[in-house]
């Protein structure tokens, strides 16, 4: 067992460093290169806060949806062929739903600011 | 260094011309750069613009027009009373400036956020979508018989074509999969019009001014092809920059788009244009995930690369919102 801080108190941490103390003295071509290592940091941050329980879900919801167990990774493979050759679409009990969950997981990690993601959250005030 | 090469091309092509200065790369990667530059004169200074490949870097990807078909796609355009750059010199191979070419340089703004937000330009936003309608039928609309040797391009290679690039990820993307057989499904065949098509119609490739559209930039993607495929890649959600309620890139409606279209004497199949908007969104999700690619095993191994990578996940929310909306 690793000792604290977590990784993820690790990298906010830093990530804060850089957004409150480094990015303001930035300029010019670096200030935009700082601004995106942040929002990797962040993207991070978000990922090992999120990620597990939200994987956990996707293959629950993949083995019900195609009766099949595996890793979530082949579980994907799974669904993408039966998607791909048809034999599942969106009239199949359970795929939109799924998909849908899906994506507003990834989007929760990787671009919550996303318009498109808040408003199917149900935040109607513009970005 | 690169001054000295330019002053003596610029010579050749602009009498009395004494000079260049102010010479900056504005982009460019590996094969590819834009540099911008003044022609010095004693009738006045003019703005210029150098598109090339470097010497060595002759060869553009397959898609590519290449960059004599761009110079005469922009000339063309010019001389249609199209809003694009005046063309003045093709590179010559004497020169040691590579392959591209020389245009006037137009002032404006590219950067997308700029123009949907920055006052200066409140007054041209209401304006822009019917002005870019028109500038579609202009381009669309161009003599096939003057046009440069393109690539021909139907809905049905562009399918194929996708599908290839992502299998080549060997990531499993059902929300893609879900894509890919909707647009087979839909697949509405050969357009009856085949015209040219500018290929990369969006916020980036259009000089913006206070006043509307004033240039149409980068013919890179250029082809011979189904018209409504600008118009469905302008609506794409990703040119939008979180102005999600005007569909042409965040400043206006498909209507004022059309309107601008059917004015200037081109022809809309709005369902045809939703095909090309589905198209164009997971065209650009896999871009995304080439961005991926390209970081993980290229010589690009940048940060932004990266994280553009992370953001195909964008292109599913906008394809699910395409083909499996949910009733709110």
């Amino acid at each position: 067992m690793q000792d604290e801080p977590t990784p993820t108190e690790l990298i906010k941490a830093v990530a804060d460093f850089l957004r409150n103390e480094i990015a303001p003295a930035i300029t010019g071509h670096n200030s935009f290169k700082l601004r995106v290592g942040i929002n990797a940091l962040d993207l991070v941050t978000r990922q090992l806060t999120l990620a597990q329980t939200a994987d956990a879900a996707e293959a629950a919801r993949l083995e019900q949806l195609l009766g099949a167990d595996g890793s979530l990774i082949e579980l994907n493979r799974l669904l993408s062929e039966k998607i791909a050759s048809g034999v599942v679409d969106l009239q199949t009990p359970g795929l939109a739903d799924h998909l849908w969950q899906t994506t507003m997981d990834k989007l929760a990690v990787d671009q919550p600011n996303y318009a498109a993601y808040k408003r199917e959250m149900g935040d109607t005030t513009r970005s | 260094m690169i001054e000295a090469e330019l002053a003596r091309c610029v010579a050749s092509f602009h009498p009395g011309a004494t000079g260049v200065t102010g010479a900056a790369k504005l982009s460019g990667g590996a094969s590819q750069e834009t540099w911008t530059f003044d022609i010095v004169h004693p009738d006045g200074t003019i703005g210029a613009i150098l598109r090339r490949a470097p010497p060595g870097f002759g060869a553009a990807p397959s898609r590519a027009a290449g960059l004599d078909a761009e110079a005469s796609l922009m000339q063309l355009a010019h001389d249609a009373g199209l809003p694009s750059p005046r063309v003045l010199h093709v590179l010559r191979p004497e020169e040691g400036l590579g392959t591209g070419f020389i245009m006037a340089r137009v002032e404006g703004e590219t950067i997308a956020r700029k123009i949907l937000r920055d006052e200066q330009f409140a007054k041209a936003r209401p304006l822009l979508a019917r002005q870019l309608g028109k500038v579609a039928a202009g381009i669309h609309g161009l003599p096939a018989t003057k046009l440069p040797k393109l690539r021909q391009m139907t809905a049905t290679k562009e399918i194929g074509d996708l599908e290839r690039e992502y299998r080549g990820f060997d990531w499993p993307r059902p929300v893609f999969e879900l894509a890919l057989r909707w647009l087979r499904d839909h697949d509405p065949g050969p357009s009856d019009e085949m015209t040219l098509v500018h290929g990369d119609f969006r916020h980036g490739n259009l000089i913006i001014g206070p006043d509307g559209v004033r240039a149409v930039l980068d013919w890179e993607l250029a082809h011979f092809g189904d018209p409504m495929e600008d118009l469905g890649w302008i609506c794409v959600n990703s040119w939008r920059f979180g102005e999600i309620d005007k569909p042409v890139g965040g400043f206006g409606s498909r209507e004022e788009l059309f309107a601008g279209y059917e004015e200037a004497g081109g022809t809309v199949d709005p369902s045809r244009v939703m095909f090309w908007e589905v198209m164009g969104t997971l065209r650009w999700g896999v871009m995304c995930c080439g961005m991926m690619q390209r970081f993980r095993i290229g010589p690009d191994h940048s940060m932004e690369r990266a994280m553009i990578g992370r953001r195909a996940s964008e292109t599913e929310i906008d394809l699910l919102r395409l083909l499996a909306p949910r009733g709110r």
